[in-house]
């Protein structure tokens, strides 16, 4: 490994391969938190504590802990195992979409937390005056609730893609360090470290220093919730 | 009942502590007020015709369309109904300018089936000047007449009104009004028009429907209505009647108005409205006394001959309430009980009605 350039080849595809695992991961996130935290902010059945509950668990579970109950139910005896592999998927571990599962699994309530206050935020009202203007509910939703929600998704958006990217137990129990499929940068950092190659652990640290800083400035910067009003 | 029944609804909504229990008759021309104080369930019912509230067991049917009946498994949704709303509150959506939303009902109703263009609402309600611009520019009234002008670009076949002016001040209010009265001069929609200010009602009602505590205690046209003795108890200090009549005369020299009616005429102070216009006045029962002659050395301008109709005790034990005829029209008095037995007062008698206060309400 040259020690002499900024960002070797692995470096870089480990920034490649980060940025897709963050794209994914918040696509999904979107598709899979929007209707959770929909019926997080509406429901009024018991099952919103323990479901509210069990989203936030990664907040506060060691990543570790996560990785490994993932590797145990979708590795090749577990029952996630056994369905992917009987649909023709193979075991997910230790591949890019077994590291989707575990950075959607962990990454949800930073989704899903903003999604629902935003979603609470808007209140019954406007759904209301929607209805009675001939608004049927998925014309509600796409009319009045994102536009209205949109701050909560751009919230949402950076924070479930900003925590991905600094993701790393979860990455090493069920992902390991396969270039291209599963070394991402803050594995890649650990690898540099373990080599004792600092040149390179700074490049890396530096960048994502530098990514996390400018991320979490756009959110103070654009977020409108309490800067205007 | 002389007016025709189109609406019918039929609720009963039990939660702890409220009871709705209706089953309404009402016209489907015109502005029909439910009146009552809060709690009394006027919203309640309001909200279950609209279907944002599911009132199990009811029945509900608008022109001979059936929007709910329980018992069938019919209960269409909200917006399936072709209908109007006007909250409390403007509500008007803050992501979207003052066209984008008078646009949004109007856009979701098939072509065919318009019958409010937007011109005519931005018109009637006089907010051409603002369509540009977006809901936080407004102020309360404007807002409301957005809300107003929304709802009816949606061309409903009934129009919802929820105490449209309940959030605004008195200035405001009387900016609203004179809209609300062309509505109901102009369009052929029925208004449902919830109401706890006796005023409103006065002005705007053809139909009034009394509720108190999830009941309704009465239900008919606006000046039958107030005349029964048995509500004016309820209305307290705002006891009184409601007359239809036509500017009849000016008089310029003492800046009044004569006012002619089916049982006389009355002269109210000229605020302005041209001979020939229909009016309404209201009388309150507390400016309204009897006596056996006609007094010319009176100050009191308004004196007509009236027959005694019906005594009735007021809420306070020194004072009775009586229903004169004059001419057809009823008036309500409220008198004290001494006065009543000095005057010997009893139904078939004539005397005269002498009316402090007369006031134009529309």
């Amino acid at each position: 490994m040259p020690s002499d350039t900024i960002l070797s080849d692995t470096a870089l595809s480990a920034v490649w391969l980060t940025l897709r695992l963050a794209t994914v991961t918040t696509l999904l996130l979107f598709l899979i938190g929007t209707p959770i935290a929909w019926w997080l902010a509406r429901t009024r059945c018991w099952l919103k504590a323990p479901v509210g509950a069990m989203v936030a668990l990664p907040l506060v579970l060691p990543p570790t802990v996560i990785g490994f109950y993932l590797l145990v139910v979708m590795g090749p005896q577990g029952p996630v195992g056994q369905l992917t592999q009987a649909l023709g998927l193979g075991v997910l571990p230790f591949t890019f979409w077994g590291l989707v599962v575990g950075s959607v699994l962990y990454s949800m309530p930073f989704v899903v937390q903003p999604l629902q206050n935003a979603f609470d935020a808007i209140g019954e009202r406007p759904l209301e005056v929607a209805a009675t203007l001939r608004a049927g509910p998925w014309d509600t939703f796409f009319s009045v609730v994102l536009p209205l929600a949109r701050p909560g998704f751009i919230t949402a958006g950076i924070l479930g893609f900003a925590h991905t990217v600094g993701e790393f137990g979860v990455v090493l129990m069920i992902g390991g360090n396969i270039p291209d499929q599963t070394r991402v940068v803050s594995v890649q950092i650990y690898d540099h470290v373990e080599a004792q190659e600092y040149a390179q652990a700074h490049w890396l640290s530096a960048g994502m220093l530098a990514f996390s800083f400018v991320v979490l400035l756009l959110l103070y910067l654009f977020n409108p919730n309490g800067r205007r009003r | 009942m002389s007016e025709a029944v189109t609406i019918r609804a039929r609720f009963r909504v039990a939660h702890p502590g409220f009871v709705l229990d209706v089953d309404l008759q009402l016209p489907g021309r015109g502005v029909s007020a439910l009146f009552g104080a809060s709690g009394s369930g006027k919203t309640t019912c309001l909200r279950a015709i609209a279907g944002l509230e599911h009132a199990p067991g009811g029945y509900l049917s608008v022109n001979g369309e059936v929007w709910q009946d329980d018992s069938r498994g019919v209960f269409l949704p909200t917006h399936q109904r072709p209908l109007g709303y006007v909250f409390q509150e403007a509500s008007l959506f803050p992501h979207l300018s003052i066209r984008r939303n008078l646009e949004y009902g109007m856009r979701r109703v098939p072509v065919a089936a318009r019958r409010v263009s937007l011109d005519q609402a931005v018109e009637l309600l006089g907010i051409a000047p603002l369509l540009d611009r977006m809901p936080d520019k407004l102020s309360g009234g404007e807002k409301q007449r957005v809300a107003i002008a929304r709802a009816l670009a949606a061309s409903p076949r009934i129009l919802l009104m929820d105490e449209p002016l309940a959030a605004l001040d008195l200035k405001r209010k009387n900016e609203i009004l004179p809209y609300l009265e062309r509505l109901h001069g102009e369009l052929d929609i029925p208004v449902l028009y919830v109401s706890h200010a006796p005023d409103e009602v006065a002005r705007l009602a053809d139909h009034l429907v009394v509720l108190e505590q999830g009941r309704a205690l009465a239900s008919g046209p606006l000046g039958e209505t107030l005349a029964r003795l048995d509500l004016p108890i309820r209305l307290g200090e705002d006891a009184g009647v409601v007359l239809e009549g036509e500017v009849a005369e000016l008089d310029a020299e003492w800046h009044l108005a004569r006012v002619a009616f089916a049982g006389g005429s009355l002269w109210v102070r000229d605020s302005g409205v041209p001979v020939g216009q229909h009016v309404r006045v209201r009388i309150l029962a507390r400016d309204v006394s009897i006596a056996q002659d006609a007094h010319t050395d009176s100050s009191i301008l308004n004196i007509l001959p009236a027959c005694v109709e019906q005594l009735a005790d007021d809420t306070h034990p020194a004072l009775a309430l009586v229903r004169l005829n004059a001419g057809g029209v009823p008036l309500v008095a409220r008198i004290t009980r001494r006065s009543a037995a000095r005057l010997q007062l009893r139904p078939g008698q004539t005397v005269w009605a002498q009316i402090k206060a007369v006031a134009l309400v529309g």
